[in-house]
């Protein structure tokens, strides 16, 4: 059955129901001043339960990874356990005021100082800063740090940047925001960085280079090292972005083979909630040479056994985030860190590349996969299917949720025509990813028989086909009761 | 998929109509279809003088945002005002009425030198997949 969606609180409201009784008033009322006084504030009444089954029945229309099988590529919509939401739940981080002073803040700060070591240990890095709210914002930080490094060293000409084709889509964006320019650089046959034109794209003016690793195809640079030197070699620096650190945890560390400075995703790799379970959290590592330049405060301990304390670090870009960054995601991540130990986070890495590959050895079968070698976290799928031409992608993603399942990301990365990006993560078992496999196959069957279903898809869902077009040229985002 | 015969075009899948003494430009019928439904076009500045292969402006889709490149090097005089109401008119037609900007050149020759129609066709097909 599919679940209606409640009617707005503005057209359950009834004149005169009320979800609170106030007692009487034992002080003598004071008059409100009659120009702040409005008759047209229309609020909804309704009584408490009705505002409970309001909320719980929107609840209840949530796609999630607690619910459905979430294989959205680039997210790592993995597990969020809860026993992470049970540390972030105790009473002395819950009540914790960010302006309590430091000396009564040692738990918290100590919480923080550790989390710093850890992810500088899992990377390769020097420093890390806890700072940034989420990835955006820490490749904002790392480019920042990049052009503050640049300038302070007297070579502000340098203004390129240079970001794979395969990159993530929000490269051109930060660097554009840093006031660079952000130049494309092709790749080759086999999904790599063109180590030709790479070569050819350096210059007096390189700033930086950009690469996601693995990229967005899920493929690893086979020539990570020669692509850094050859960056290192004209002057530049090489951010990376940590998106897909989930594929390398355990195996490779980042900061070992080139990358200057690079920022995490603690929503994705280390399993704090996405989204609209809370906020995101984007750290940023820094190697010893723009360590410096980290955002701040940072927290360092003076001595072994001392008190911990906040620190901007000598030629900081300065405060990015009000406060300490997301502080309850770093409980989350710490938690989550913790569970796993060393040798747990590399078994997270190697069963994320292992569901991924299994995925994609099955998936091939049924639909073109571009590049032949195997896959690290993901993998990019045609949407094309052979008998039924005029299907496409987006047909094939709203069917999926009527089998249950969140559609894979669609239509990125841009090199792969009707790309469907596959992320299964390490938390599923081999049984939901055979369940994936058998829906594809049967979408794919009514794709040739009944290509109808898909082109009206989804029909279980309580909306149905969204006019995407109209979403966009007549937004509206706010209600007028 | 059409590939009109009357322009040329670029790698970057913009095409240019000599049309007396400027040049017009857009995108082709393939740019389209990859991108699907348009949703926005930002232009340039009229007065704005670009070099060949500079963005001069962006088309966005559900899809995806992509620049547009100059086929040749000039000034811009004249932007195609009918599509910040309806955009779709790329889609629609997107070697007519679907035109981006008209461009005054400042050397022909590069006019010359782009893609002919057969030439695009091959080149499109050789980036299916």
């Amino acid at each position: 059955m599919i679940k209606p969606i409640p009617a707005l609180l503005y057209e359950q409201s009834e004149s005169g129901r009320r979800a609170a009784v106030m007692p009487d008033c034992d002080v003598p009322e004071s008059t409100f001043p009659e120009e702040l006084l409005r008759a047209d504030l229309k609020l909804p009444e309704l009584s408490e339960p009705g505002v409970v089954r309001y909320f719980t029945q929107l609840s209840q229309l949530n796609f999630s990874i607690d619910t459905n099988f979430y294989p959205l590529g680039s997210c790592t919509m993995k597990y969020n356990p809860k026993v992470n939401e049970a540390m972030a739940s105790l009473p002395g981080f819950l009540g914790h005021h960010p302006l309590q002073e430091e000396m009564l803040s040692q738990g918290s700060l100590e919480l923080m100082y550790r989390l710093q070591e850890q992810l500088a240990a899992v990377s390769g890095f020097h420093s890390v800063s806890l700072q940034p709210a989420a990835g955006a914002q820490g490749e904002f930080a790392g480019i920042s740090m990049i052009r503050a490094y640049h300038e302070s060293r007297g070579e502000a000409h340098r203004r390129r940047v240079l970001i794979p084709d395969s990159a993530h889509g929000t490269n051109p964006a930060t660097v554009t925001m840093a006031g660079y320019e952000p130049v494309e650089l092709p790749s080759d046959a086999n999904g790599n960085v063109d180590l030709q034109a790479l070569k050819e794209a350096c210059d007096d003016n390189l700033a930086a280079l950009m690469i996601t690793n693995p990229n967005t195809l899920g493929l690893f640079e086979e020539h990570i090292e020669e692509v850094t030197g050859t960056i290192h070699e004209f002057g530049g620096l090489v951010y990376g972005d940590g998106a897909n650190m989930n594929a390398l945890l355990g195996t490779l560390r980042p900061g070992d083979v080139g990358i200057d400075v690079m920022h995490f995703n603690l929503h994705k790799t280390f399993s704090t909630p996405h989204g609209g379970g809370g906020p995101g959290s984007g750290p940023v590592a820094a190697a010893e040479i723009l360590a410096p330049f980290l955002p701040g405060p940072v927290v360092e301990r003076e001595a072994e056994g001392g008190p911990y304390s906040f620190v901007t670090p000598a030629q900081s870009i300065g405060s990015i985030k009000l406060f300490y960054g997301n502080f309850g995601m770093n409980i989350r991540a710490f938690t989550y860190i913790l569970m796993h130990g060393a040798s747990g986070m590399r078994e997270l890495g190697e069963n994320a590349v292992l569901n991924a590959n299994y995925l994609k050895s099955r998936i091939e079968k049924l639909l073109p996969v571009k590049y032949k070698r195997n896959c690290m976290h993901e993998f990019v799928a045609g949407g094309k299917i052979e008998g039924a031409e005029e299907i496409t992608t987006r047909d094939i993603a709203k069917r999926l949720l009527d089998y249950g399942m969140h559609a894979p990301t669609v239509y990125f990365p841009l090199i792969v025509k009707e790309a469907l990006m596959i992320e299964p993560t390490e938390s599923e078992n081999k049984r939901t990813l055979d369940a994936f496999v058998e829906a594809l196959e049967t979408i794919i069957s009514e794709a040739r028989e009944h290509p109808g279903l898909l082109h009206g898809a989804p029909h279980e869902m309580p909306l149905k086909r969204l006019d995407e077009v109209k979403a966009v040229k007549d937004l509206v985002l706010c209600m007028h009761p | 998929m059409t590939f009109d015969k009357d322009v040329k075009y670029l790698e970057s899948h913009e095409w240019a109509r000599k049309d007396g003494d400027v040049v017009v430009c857009g995108i082709s019928d393939y740019a389209q279809d990859s991108l699907g439904d348009v949703v926005f076009v930002e232009l340039p500045e009229v007065g704005q003088t670009l070099k060949k292969g500079d963005a001069f402006g962006v088309v966005e889709s559900v899809k995806a945002a992509s620049d547009v490149y100059m086929p040749v090097s000039g000034e811009i005089v004249e932007t195609n005002g009918v599509l910040e109401e309806t955009p779709e008119t790329i889609n629609e037609d997107p070697f007519g009425d679907g035109w981006l900007i008209k461009i005054q050149p400042s050397d022909v020759s590069e006019y010359e030198g782009l893609m002919s129609a057969e030439d695009y066709k091959a080149y499109t097909e050789g980036l299916e997949d």
